[in-house]
């Protein structure tokens, strides 16, 4: 008879851990409820009432209504801008990086060691330590100031395509590739009939990550941008928020918090959407079967 | 203009791009050096007006659209492209990545006092002394003037000018029975008794900015950065440095001074209900006031900026700033009419009705400006005391040529002293430090006293 007295299915509740893990909860949606509630209220709300507690009037819908209107309703353009870089970037990124993690997991050729230590080079350095470099290339090629400049720094993920290239090598078995082959089936075949479906959930994994990055990204576009008709929504409501300081301020914070709600909830319903995929992804290959 | 948002990634590539400009234009062969003076004629201007063209320009003053609606309606065949491509520091940045790349620049773009001898330095502002711009000297204040000089070239118009006085929440002051200070020491004085009354209640908020650190140093007398070319003289421990950190010594390190950011939601909640008592501050913050803190109307009130001995009312400038024509211009003279129009025509009139501070003479001393009354300020003419504040600013300041990057390291080093409460000075004797070894990196010859 086993003498276990705990099934490993069944750990022991530890009230340490569970205060800890609470006090994160609220650590994390704190700022959100903030940002929710804060939303909902007028400019003068915002500065003479407390930031958790509700202010006199609901005016969430007014705020709305005012944050697509004000300015010629230019952050619907900023929304569409947005998109854009994020639908073509994004987009983008995850098929050359699904595309060539494949081609490096798969199949061998002369230099695949010298990618390997490119990637990770690459990798290393942020982002932000190539801005000025890319700045003065794109501007090089007159392309600054115009969506490419966005665009086609955000089309390349070495992260991406080391995520994608790892999770080829475990998810997509050589004997199948094999097997295919005597079947038949050209390359490009393959790679689209019988490799995407295998590789799917690492896909999505990676479309989420660069969705996310590109949804997010500031910086790049900060510099690369001079006219307002092309920033994102990033660095549009970053200069609502500047004009809160200096001579002549006009402070608009209820507009910029409730421009920051609306640029948060696509990323939510991604993310919900695609959860399914992105946690069959976190799990592949945990077990041998 | 006055303090903004600092943003440590935007400093950053400030700092990067400034370097290479600077040892580019270091490794030159000395013909950086501002031409000294030139004097031209202004009918160059006034063809290129005429002729008409495309100008694009920079700027992020609310009042920059009227101006250029204006100005389209006054020269129908010169079409002006207005950008809003961010505001300070963010504009500082794409100025200068435009530059160094030689190509996307402007043809007009405002810069403050404090960003301009960093710009004219580097070669990247045509002098405006080629179109006989120099002739306009008298129409402006004489600090103003002196900060669109920089080595006898003449880089700019000024447009708005900051002259430093005291904003007070009069309410407050009266519900305790504290009098107007007249001294900087009757200031600590009033610090003290108000927060010893109300401990929520501050004097006012200062977590470490350097463009009122600058501006209070100004006042005192300090002339911190003297700059002869490409020498660079930096001493933050000189009198007038140790005059005011003597005074303000005392109310950081009593925490007499509220820790909150300026500029942020909290701050104009601040000056709103009471929790920020007064403002040492340009004289264009009764047009910031009136526009952002509703709840302080009919409760604040304007006073001279106190002094060290309470005798001659001296003050000093903080922020403001003019338009400078770029190098990168096609069309120079063009632009240079424009500027002129801006903020020596009848660009100043939008600029007025915007609440802008004029930097000019006639319209700070025009009746309709200083007997003005003003319903925030509970009936107040006080155009009359911010005017005055204009001829009382202590002559000889000047800036370093890469004050944007002293000030966005000023958080990192004097910024450390706000935070633990010490003696400013040990702050300041690191940001000397910081500030000697990048001017030395960039190329200059840089002395500490």
């Amino acid at each position: 008879m086993a003498t276990t007295t705990r099934s490993p299915l069944k750990p022991r509740k530890s009230p340490v851990l569970t205060a800890v893990m609470a006090l994160y909860l609220l650590y994390t949606l704190v700022p959100l409820a903030w940002l929710l509630i804060s939303a909902t209220k007028t400019q003068s709300d915002l500065l003479s009432t407390s930031g958790l507690a509700f202010g006199g009037s609901f005016a969430l819908l007014d705020n709305i209504a005012q944050t697509f209107t004000h300015d010629n309703g230019i952050f619907l353009r900023w929304l569409g801008n947005t998109l854009l870089y994020v639908v073509v970037g994004a987009g983008g990124a995850t098929a050359l990086a699904t595309a060539a993690g494949y081609g490096l997991a798969k199949y061998r050729f002369r230099g695949r060691r010298a990618v390997f230590a490119v990637l990770l080079g690459a990798i290393a350095i942020p982002g932000t330590a190539l801005a000025v470099p890319t700045f003065l290339m794109f501007s090089n090629l007159g392309l600054t100031n115009t969506p490419w400049a966005i665009i086609i720094p955000s089309l390349v993920s070495p992260f991406g395509l080391y995520l994608v290239w790892t999770y080829a090598t475990e998810a997509v078995p050589d004997e199948l590739l094999e097997a295919a082959r005597i079947d038949g089936a050209g390359e490009l075949r393959i790679f689209f009939t019988v490799t995407l479906r295998l590789l799917l959930p690492g896909v999505v994994t990676v479309a989420l990550f660069a969705v996310v990055s590109t949804w997010n990204n500031y910086f790049l576009p900060l510099i690369m941008l001079s006219e307002p008709d092309w920033y994102p929504l990033t660095v549009g409501l970053n200069q609502w928020s500047a004009q809160a300081s200096g001579v002549g301020a006009q402070p608009i914070y209820h507009l910029v918090i409730t421009g920051s709600v609306i640029t948060i909830v696509p990323l939510v319903v991604a993310f919900l959407l695609l959860q399914r995929f992105w946690q069959s992804g976190l799990t592949a290959g945990s077990v041998k079967q | 203009m006055s303090p903004t948002r600092r943003s440590r990634q935007v400093a950053a590539v400030l700092a990067t791009a400034l370097a290479t400009a600077l040892s580019a234009c270091s490794s030159g062969d000395g013909g950086t050096a501002p031409a000294g003076g030139a004097t031209g004629t202004q009918d160059a201007v006034d063809a290129a007006l005429k002729a008409g063209g495309e100008l694009t320009y920079w700027s992020w003053t609310p009042s920059a659209k009227a101006q250029v609606a204006a100005f389209q309606q006054e020269f129908p065949n010169v079409k002006v492209n207005y950008v809003n491509a961010g505001t300070g520091n963010d504009h500082y940045t794409k100025l200068q990545n435009a530059i160094k790349a030689g190509s996307g620049a402007p043809d007009v773009a405002q810069v403050e006092y404090q960003a301009l001898p960093q710009f004219a330095m580097t070669g990247a502002l045509v002098d405006l002394g080629q179109y006989g711009f120099q002739a306009f000297e008298d129409d402006y204040t004489p600090s103003t003037w002196n900060s669109v000089k920089v080595g006898g070239g003449l880089y700019g118009l000024p447009q708005d000018s900051g002259p430093m006085a005291l904003f007070y929440n009069k309410q407050l002051f009266d519900q305790h029975g504290i009098t107007v200070p007249k001294t900087w020491a009757e200031y600590v004085a009033a610090a003290e008794k108000l927060h010893a009354a109300d401990p929520t209640k501050y004097i006012t908020s200062d977590t470490g900015d350097a463009g009122f650190a600058t501006s209070m140093i100004w006042q005192a007398g300090g002339k911190p950065f003297t700059t002869d070319g490409r020498n660079v003289r930096i001493d933050l421990q000189d009198a007038g440095v140790r005059k005011w950190t003597a005074t303000w010594n005392q109310l950081v390190e009593k925490k007499l001074v509220s820790s909150i950011p300026g500029w942020s939601d909290a701050w104009y909640k601040a000056l709103g209900d009471g929790t920020i008592a007064t403002l040492v501050t340009g004289a264009w913050m009764p047009g910031v006031l009136e526009s952002s803190v509703e709840d302080g109307a009919g409760k604040w009130a304007v006073a001279p900026m106190p002094t060290y001995d309470g005798g001659t009312p001296i003050t000093a400038e903080n922020g403001g700033g003019g338009q400078s024509v770029l190098k990168q211009s096609a069309n120079p003279a063009l632009a240079a009419g424009f500027v002129r129009w801006l903020n020596n025509g009848n660009g100043v009139k939008p600029f007025l009705e915007s609440g802008g501070f004029p930097a000019t003479k006639a319209d700070l001393a025009s009746p309709a400006f200083t007997d003005e009354a003003s319903d925030y300020f509970g009936g107040q003419q006080i155009n009359r005391t911010l005017t005055a504040a204009a001829g009382q600013v202590v002559p000889g300041w000047s800036y370093l040529p890469y004050q944007l990057y002293a000030n966005s390291v000023f958080g990192d080093t004097v910024g450390k002293s706000y935070a633990e409460g010490k003696s400013l000075d040990t702050g300041l004797a690191d940001w000397q430090k910081a500030l000697a070894d990048y001017g030395n990196q960039q190329g200059f010859t840089v002395t500490t006293g």
